[in-house]
């Protein structure tokens, strides 16, 4: 069972099956810190209709039936307290494949992108918590637009632009060199440690046996589950945490500089 | 008979054409906006170019690949952001995303200070530059957030017109917007065909095989296949024109990233059991009239 | 990467700044600027190493008729002496114009 399935029911206790959705998309409502949440992901499924999409890629169906949820979540909560929405990441990557760029798998993966976001704005506190993989555009579809994103700890999980192999493909390096430069150039570094460095992480969670996890472990995740609902709830609706925090003071200098001075030349004109 | 020695309008249109695909990025931006009305931010003298380049021995570009300024289309406030996709395949790395962040957020603020600002993307952009890698994540998804933001208020185009092609991360950005311009040279998809071929085997894509390419992700399918919303000629000034009519449309009823109930139902129409082909995929999603 | 500088002597007149090309390849992109002093200055920024000499003899010769105290910040990526020299005349056009 892949960590993703894993941490899903553990924390849930739910294994996230819909009547009429793939298997591959997990979705389940459950209480945390006293009040209603959901929880989604994305998980391998050997039986998916689309054969691209079998290892626990984000492809057309988890797009399009993601985005589904996502919106029946904003609709049943459009008059009450918006819940928090919680994604456990652990998804290889987009699906490669003829029939998901024929029918527009980048379509698909906005459309996601898009709910998450406005159940964002809505209101809803959307969190995200890497178990696993988050790399390419399955990083970029389900922790890009949470207003937190967690990880745990470990050498496992792994949030990339690409795989090292493909990485050191395209631009022409071995792997030797590119774990080189990721020494000196923290935004390729593979560890979730450098990661951690930008800015982009709302916190770093050190559990026990992330594959089998006791339930200390999963208490203490939970922990911070409501500790980043809360302090979403107390900032604003959008992604201004990531550029606010330590790491991007450090590691962003230019992005900040950038901002800075677009405003000021864009209020001069 | 007729002692006229005028040339056919077609031909006279047709020796006054010029190649919107030939120009670079700044020549483009230029191009979408009102004649006369360009004004670049962030330019080649500001200098704010890759942290990130340099230590590892790449050449950077003063602009780091994006060009973005303010002027007027149709007489009304517009931001023009294109990228260069001769400088590191219009990769997107820290500085080049975050302008086009901070570019989007900004004439967002307008909009809502009633100061209506729409905007037309050039993308030309393989992906995420890989040199910076999870700052272009992390960027990439800013630029996401900001487009979904300011699209509630006007009208967001994106134009691809090749040869780059718009793939990886700034393909979702294409399915984000109000509208998408092709022209049939472009190429417009998540993956780019070497990448399939890499990951999914030969027998899956044959990335040599250039017809099939245009015909999975080119721009004529894309319109067929109602991913664009317009096919124009590579042509600057019809190009500058289709982003006339669009924004003078307003924003879309319905935007293309939104109908999640009609494209559930769609994929339930189609076996991925049975191989397809791009005249299936035509045929079976013909378009609404527009 | 190589980084190389080349000093050339000028009259007073100061150009308008101009800025031509791109970081693509076999291309290259320049930024001419008035200088701060009577001189002329190029910085260059290369990704092909080793021929400080060819660049020597192509602006030796840009610079024997151009007379201007103007600073060339050049970003290059395997421009051939042809290109290089073509940019470099476009540059002073634009700068002219």
């Amino acid at each position: 069972m892949s960590r993703g399935r894993i941490w899903f029911k553990a924390l849930s206790g739910s294994n996230g099956a819909q009547p009429d959705g793939p298997a591959s998309l997990l979705v389940a409502d459950a209480e945390l810190g006293a009040e209603k949440v959901s929880y989604l992901a994305v998980a391998p499924d050997d039986q998916a209709r689309f054969p691209r999409a079998r290892g626990g890629e984000v492809g057309v169906e988890e797009g399009w039936y993601g985005a589904r949820a996502l919106r029946r979540i904003i609709e049943a909560d459009c008059d009450r307290t918006k819940r928090p929405i919680l994604t456990i990441v652990d998804a290889k990557s987009q699906a490669y494949g003829l029939r998901e760029e024929l029918i527009g798998i980048h379509l698909a993966a906005a459309g996601l992108i898009a709910a998450y976001a406005e159940a964002r704005m809505a209101g809803h506190p959307v969190i995200a918590l890497i178990v696993g993989r988050a790399v390419s555009a399955s990083f970029l579809v389900l922790c890009g637009q949470a207003n937190r994103v967690l990880a745990l700890d470990d050498p496992q999980v792994l949030v990339h632009a690409m795989y090292k192999d493909a990485a050191a493909r395209i631009t022409r390096r071995t792997v030797e060199e590119l774990d080189a430069l990721g020494e000196t150039i923290v935004p390729m570094a593979y560890d979730i440690r450098s990661f951690d460095k930008l800015g982009g992480l709302y916190r770093l969670l050190h559990v026990a046996a992330p594959d089998a996890p006791p339930s200390e472990s999963i208490e203490h995740v939970k922990s911070a589950l409501v500790d980043a609902i809360a302090d979403a709830r107390r900032g604003p609706r959008d992604l201004s945490s990531r550029l606010d925090s330590q790491g991007a003071q450090q590691y962003r200098k230019a992005s900040l500089a950038v901002r800075a001075k677009m405003a000021e030349q864009w209020t001069a004109l | 008979m007729t002692t006229a020695t005028q040339l056919p309008e077609e031909v006279l249109a047709l020796s006054a054409r010029r190649s919107y695909i030939e120009l670079n990025a700044r020549a483009r931006a230029t191009q979408l906006l009102d004649p006369g009305t360009f004004r670049e931010l962030l330019g080649p003298f500001d200098r704010i170019e890759s942290p990130w380049l340099p230590m590892q021995g790449i050449v950077p570009q003063s602009d780091d690949g994006c060009v973005v300024a303010k002027g007027t289309i149709d007489g009304k406030p517009a931001l023009a952001i294109a990228l260069e996709g001769k400088f590191q395949g219009g990769s997107i790395g820290e500085v080049c995303g975050m302008k086009m962040a901070a570019a989007l957020a900004l004439a967002r603020q307008d909009c809502e200070c009633g100061i209506s600002t729409g905007a037309v993307l050039s993308l030309e952009s393989g992906g995420v530059r890989l040199q910076e890698a999870n700052i272009g994540e992390l960027v990439i998804a800013e630029i996401y957030a900001e487009l979904i933001a300011l699209r509630q208020h006007v009208p967001v185009i994106v134009v691809v017109a090749g040869m780059t092609g718009c793939f990886g991360g700034m393909s979702l950005a294409a399915g984000l917007a109000s509208y998408v311009v092709m022209t049939r040279q472009a190429r417009l998809s998540m993956n780019g065909p070497e990448v399939i071929e890499q990951e999914a085997g030969i027998e899956e894509l044959d990335a040599r095989d250039r017809p099939l390419i245009w015909n999975i992700c080119g721009g004529a399918q894309r319109y067929a296949t109602g991913l664009a919303d317009m096919l124009v000629e590579d042509d600057a000034a019809e190009i500058a024109q289709a982003v006339r009519t669009l924004f003078k449309k307003g924003r879309p009823a319905i935007l293309r990233s939104d109908p999640q109930e009609l494209y559930v139902e769609r994929l339930k129409q189609l076996d991925p059991a049975q191989p397809w082909t791009a005249e299936q995929i035509r045929e079976s999603w013909k378009e609404r009239a527009r | 990467m190589e980084k190389l500088t080349f000093d050339y002597p000028a009259s007073g007149e100061k150009p308008k700044r101009a800025h031509v090309g791109v970081v693509g390849s076999g291309d290259l992109e320049i930024l001419l600027e008035p200088s701060v002093d009577e001189r002329a200055h190029v910085t260059i920024q290369t990704s092909v190493t080793g021929f400080a000499d060819t660049w020597k003899a192509v602006l030796d010769r840009f610079f024997a008729g151009y007379k201007e105290a103007a600073s060339f910040d050049i970003r290059d990526c395997g421009a051939t002496p042809g290109t290089v020299a073509m940019r470099l005349q476009q540059a002073i056009e634009v700068s002219r114009s």
